[in-house]
């Protein structure tokens, strides 16, 4: 298969070949979580689609020069989805594939919680909630005051917008008028302690962001023609930040695992895992 | 020296150092968060107003934006009052500035019961213990306008995170416009031979009023402005305790975790000596004005006095 050319703005990836990617991401991670026997399965099964075509389709950027002043930004603001990011950077080629079992291992550039000082292609260091957007501000305002046409993607999780500093961000980015600055919202309905809805209710989340200014495209996190033509529509949205709400599921493609607060941060043990993966195989 | 000292504001010389750094350094963006008057980062605003950000009543947001901003290759100067921030956004300099060492300069104004009418809610007095403790920080406390205006520069020009705190109201100078003062070097104010006066901020001109004092009663004493908190000058603080044998600390600032606890932590490791901090002990500030409250706290030359005297006597 042709290699795909990253710093190329219109390149063209196939579906197909999108989701053959995700199977792999997903393999990937329930490996790598399983050689660690700790993190967070739930909410980076659910976001593999919305990072990959991000990475894959439409992000300019370049793995092998991950300082390039002129690539689109992507920040991970729910870090507990380390897995995915790394999974999806070593995929890029990032750094060797063989460093992904060294997830959470002393010594390792692979920390629980991403760390942009030791490992190439992280932008932010995550772990706590509800920083990334503002920091996603900060990208979008220094981009255009270096009249530099980067975009800056972050993804947030469903549970993360309890955090009151997302409403003080998304209040910047509307006043700010950043159209170079779309918020990716992992709407997988689960957080740590249960369903979203019982444990902090934050619907109706599409109209929160609509009262906030933002333009808000709602999307079925797992169908890439919607995903592909929403980041789209935001590269041509003027004068307003975008929002993608992406509908999704924590655990993604485990059965067991869907809908489970319980593997929000526990890992199966390695039996099981090897079954889950076989299943991934099946789908 | 004359008999009216020059009065100066830390706040006016931020701004006038501001200003000339923004033309100095192209890559220079001020946030702040709806205290940008008061704390004259609005000076900046005016003359660069594409460079300065105000993001309203946000602290936490604020740190994060200016985090995205050094992460974007800015150099990044936010600050409002030291009771809203580190104290509502110590999670986002924790782990964005402080974590991944940003080029963010952090200004926590109005620290101390100084501040005045206010109150206890608007008087900073752990600010300093909080940025001491968290890795990579930085941590300058000046002690009049000018010494603001050069280390705060100094601050700037360098890379690195950094917590500048000021106080409110105007004091009398301790330095002139041509002193050298450098970050990190202690700067000894006054020789002395029975006890050394570290002091930080508006303390530094009260310990100078009362070396003095003890002057007159016969007690010579060392006078050391430790205005970089942190790395701390350990060069200059042991040699003030191996030459008087006696040591005071005086800090608008709880006894705990701030300068006196600094200067403890390296001379009980190194060699321990007589020492009282003079600071608020462990109490929350109240209304009042400046000068009543500095005395009600502590915090007065007469204090620093007091526990000089009580140290040479010790020792």
């Amino acid at each position: 298969m042709e290699a795909i050319q990253f710093a190329e703005p219109n390149r063209y990836v196939s579906v197909e070949r999108l989701q053959a990617i995700s199977r792999q991401i997903r393999k990937d991670i329930l490996e790598m979580l399983s050689e660690a026997g700790s993190g967070h399965p739930g909410g980076s099964l659910s976001a593999v689609e919305l990072v990959v075509a991000l990475y894959f389709a439409k992000m300019v950027h370049n793995p092998l020069d991950p300082k390039w002043a002129d690539r689109d930004r992507f920040l991970l603001s729910k870090g507990h989805a380390a897995p995915l990011l790394y999974a999806v950077l070593a995929e890029c080629g990032y750094f060797p594939k063989s460093e992904l079992k060294t997830l959470r291992k002393l010594g390792s550039r692979l920390q629980g919680h991403p760390d942009p000082t030791k490992l190439p292609g992280v932008e932010i260091p995550g772990g706590p909630e509800g920083i990334g957007l503002s920091e996603g501000v900060g990208m979008a305002l220094a981009a255009r005051l270096d009249r530099k046409s980067y975009r800056v993607y972050v993804l947030m999780g469903d549970g993360e917008l309890n955090e009151g500093e997302v409403w003080e961000a998304a209040m910047a980015a509307a006043k700010y008028k950043l159209d170079n600055l779309t918020a990716i919202v992992d709407r997988n309905g689960v957080q740590q302690d249960g369903l979203t809805e019982q444990i902090m209710p934050i619907e109706p989340v599409a109209n929160k962001w609509r009262a906030f200014n933002w333009n808000v495209i709602e999307v079925d996190g797992y169908d890439f023609e919607q995903i592909l033509g929403a980041i789209d529509e935001a590269r041509s949205v003027r004068n307003k930040p975008t929002v993608i709400v992406a509908y999704t599921t924590k655990g993604k493609g485990v059965e067991f695992m869907e809908w489970q607060s319980e593997y929000h941060g526990k890992v199966p043990d390695k039996q099981t895992v090897q079954k889950a993966i076989e299943e991934l195989q099946k789908r | 020296m004359s008999a009216k000292p020059i009065q100066t504001s830390m706040r006016d010389a931020l701004g006038e150092a501001l200003v000339k750094l923004g033309e100095e350094i192209p890559e220079l963006v001020v946030v702040g968060a709806d205290t940008s008057g008061s704390l004259k980062l609005s000076v900046f605003g005016s003359k660069f107003p594409q460079r300065f950000f105000n993001v309203g009543i946000a602290e936490q947001n604020m740190v994060g934006v200016a985090a995205g901003l050094a992460l974007a290759g800015k150099k990044v100067v936010c600050g409002t009052y030291a009771v809203f921030m580190p104290g509502r956004a110590v999670d986002q300099i924790r782990n964005t500035i402080a974590y991944c060492r940003l080029d963010v300069k952090l200004v926590g104004s109005h620290g101390g019961v100084s501040v005045g009418p206010d109150g206890g809610s608007h008087q900073a007095l752990e600010d300093i213990a909080i940025m001491r403790s968290i890795p990579n920080m930085n941590v300058i406390v000046p002690a009049d306008g000018f010494s603001t205006k050069k280390l705060f520069t100094q601050a700037c020009r360098s890379v690195g995170p950094y917590y500048v705190r000021l106080a409110r109201p105007s004091s009398p100078a301790v330095y002139t416009e041509d002193t050298e003062l450098r970050v990190g070097r202690a700067e000894i104010l006054r020789d002395g031979s029975d006890v050394a006066i570290i002091a930080v901020g508006l303390m530094v001109d009260k310990a100078l009023g009362a070396a003095q004092s003890l002057r007159e009663a016969g007690v010579s004493a060392m006078v050391v402005d430790s205005h970089t908190v942190k790395p701390l000058d350990a060069e200059t603080i042991l040699s003030a305790a191996r030459t008087t044998g006696a040591v005071v600390t005086a800090e608008e600032h709880n006894v705990f975790g701030g300068v006196g606890s600094a200067v403890a932590e390296l001379l009980v490791k190194t060699h321990p000596v007589k020492m009282e901090m003079v600071g608020v002990n462990d109490v929350f500030g109240e209304s009042g004005e400046t000068d009543e409250l500095m005395a009600k706290y502590g915090l007065t030359e007469k204090h620093i006095f007091e526990a000089a005297m009580k140290m040479v006597k010790q020792k």
